[in-house]
């Protein structure tokens, strides 16, 4: 939702990636297209997920995977979304 | 006819509460940015519907939010830059990068942490945005960790003014309860180049050349949970204030005493005097009596709430020492809330308005300088910081 609000968009949101469909290349055109986005998932400086989001595709957790590592097919051809998801915390 | 317009940040959004000069009736805007912590939202003296804000989140980081219409619409500076392939990646308004650049002298990188060795510095939030006096589109940060930022763009590129982390002591800043950060910034309308800081737990800092050189400033300041009560650093300074006609005299809530200096900071003396607890976390001076000035006492370090549950604003009218309880209005019983370090502000209107908010939610206004109170609202999410602009 907060991600959302920041880019000011109401749903899903639609990327078209040149090349290895990544985490990495994901969020970067996320970042492209929303560069409000940017340092909000990932650190500017280090480019390390931030601590309490996760990455989730396909009922797998990805947020501990290789950034480079290839994304499963189904994301790639945009049948499953990529989650990017505030973590449960707190009490 | 005169009105006020309170910036209230809180827990859990911000909101904006407008009133006419009579301060009886008001309109509540908000929740804005819900779900996101607001450390403090501030209006540019030098045009009041200019407002910067700081928005925060465990989750998301750090976003700084700035309105050019009195807080109707908001926008994240740069928001709408495009991102060309290949190209230098445009700045980002919440990037707030250290400096450790060989120019400015590697500013040094390491504090003292909890356990007592040596941490790097991490930006975790920003706490306070200080607007420039005299130009609209330059802004101040305090952070957390703590050091200095300076935006001459409305907010979109941050620059740390690293002569405060460079100064020398550095390595002996550690974080109070709250975290290591930078709270407090006081610009000097008589003097462009002199700026006051305060950090949780170092003290208080002066540069008098727009920020290339700074100084500790904590002669006086006496504390007896750290080795050395009258050290150089490491004084847990929870507010300061001063009155725009009296730049060299600041006073000051420690975290126990309250404080005042008449030689811009270079020695203090501590004015808590008949206070019923020294304790507490806000300051502020009337806008029209630089000697009548206003705590909130609170019970100890241990217990942040009012002495026997009974909320009570104390004000000297002799710059400290003398004071006396205002209470009219305030929850006399049952009161177990606390009031933060930037959650209290003056508006300059005749007779001078007062405002605190709680982290219980309420936001409390009197309108004839502490005599009397009332509640503006009751129930927001608790509050962290209040600033009031009065607009002609």
């Amino acid at each position: 939702m907060h991600l959302r609000t920041l880019a000011k968009v109401d749903g899903e949101v639609q990327l078209e990636i040149e090349g290895a469909v990544t985490q990495r290349t994901v969020l970067d055109a996320l970042e492209a297209k929303y560069p409000v986005l940017r340092g909000s998932i990932r650190d500017h400086v280090t480019q390390e997920r931030r601590a309490f989001l996760r990455f989730f595709a396909c009922e797998e957790d990805l947020s501990h995977e290789s950034p480079d590592a290839p994304l499963p097919e189904e994301v790639a051809t945009g049948k499953e979304p990529y989650l990017i998801i505030g973590a449960i915390a707190g009490g | 006819m005169n009105s006020v317009r309170v910036l209230v940040g809180t827990h859990k959004g911000a909101f904006i509460l407008t009133s006419d000069g009579k301060r009886q009736k008001w309109e509540v805007q908000g929740p804005l940015f819900t779900g996101w912590e607001i450390y403090h939202m501030k209006g540019s003296p030098v045009d009041p519907n200019r407002i910067y804000a700081s928005q925060t989140s465990g989750w998301f980081g750090q976003q700084i939010q700035r309105s050019s219409n009195g807080g109707k619409t908001w926008e994240v500076p740069g928001g709408e830059i495009k991102i060309e392939p290949g190209a230098m990646p445009p700045p980002a308004a919440n990037k707030f990068v250290y400096d450790t650049s060989a120019e400015t002298g590697k500013p040094l990188t390491t504090h003292q942490f909890y356990d007592g060795k040596q941490h790097p510095w991490e930006f975790k939030r920003v706490w306070h945005l200080e607007p420039s006096l005299t130009d609209v589109e330059t802004v101040y940060a305090g952070i957390e960790d703590a050091a200095i930022f300076q935006s001459k763009d409305g907010g979109l590129n941050w620059k740390e003014m690293a002569g405060l982390r460079g100064h020398g002591t550095g390595p002996k800043w550690q974080p109070g309860a709250g975290g290591m950060c930078l709270h407090t910034l006081i610009l000097d309308k008589s003097d462009p180049g002199r700026i006051y800081i305060a950090i949780s737990s170092a003290g208080a800092f002066r540069t008098d050349d727009g920020g290339k050189t700074w100084k500790p400033i904590n002669r006086g300041l006496k504390s007896q949970y750290i080795p050395d009560p009258n050290a150089e650093v490491g004084h847990c300074v929870h507010h300061m204030a001063m009155h725009p006609s009296r730049p060299t005299t600041l006073f000051m809530q420690k975290h126990w005493d309250v404080m005042r200096s008449d030689d811009a900071g270079d020695n203090w003396k501590e004015v808590s005097g008949n206070l019923p607890t020294d304790f507490g976390f806000v300051i502020d001076v009337h806008a029209h009596e630089p000697e009548t000035i206003y705590v909130v006492p609170i019970k100890s370090d241990g217990e942040h709430f009012p002495l026997e549950g009974k909320l009570r604003v104390y004000r000297s009218k002799s710059g400290g020492n003398e004071w006396e309880e205002l209470s009219k209005g305030l929850p006399a019983r049952d009161c177990y809330v606390n009031v933060l370090r930037d959650a209290m502000a003056v508006d300059s209107l005749d007779s001078c308005g007062i405002y605190f908010g709680t982290t219980g939610g309420q936001v409390y206004c009197s309108p004839d300088a502490g005599d009397s109170w009332a509640p503006i609202v009751r129930d927001l999410p608790a509050v962290f910081s209040v600033e009031v602009q009065t607009l002609a």
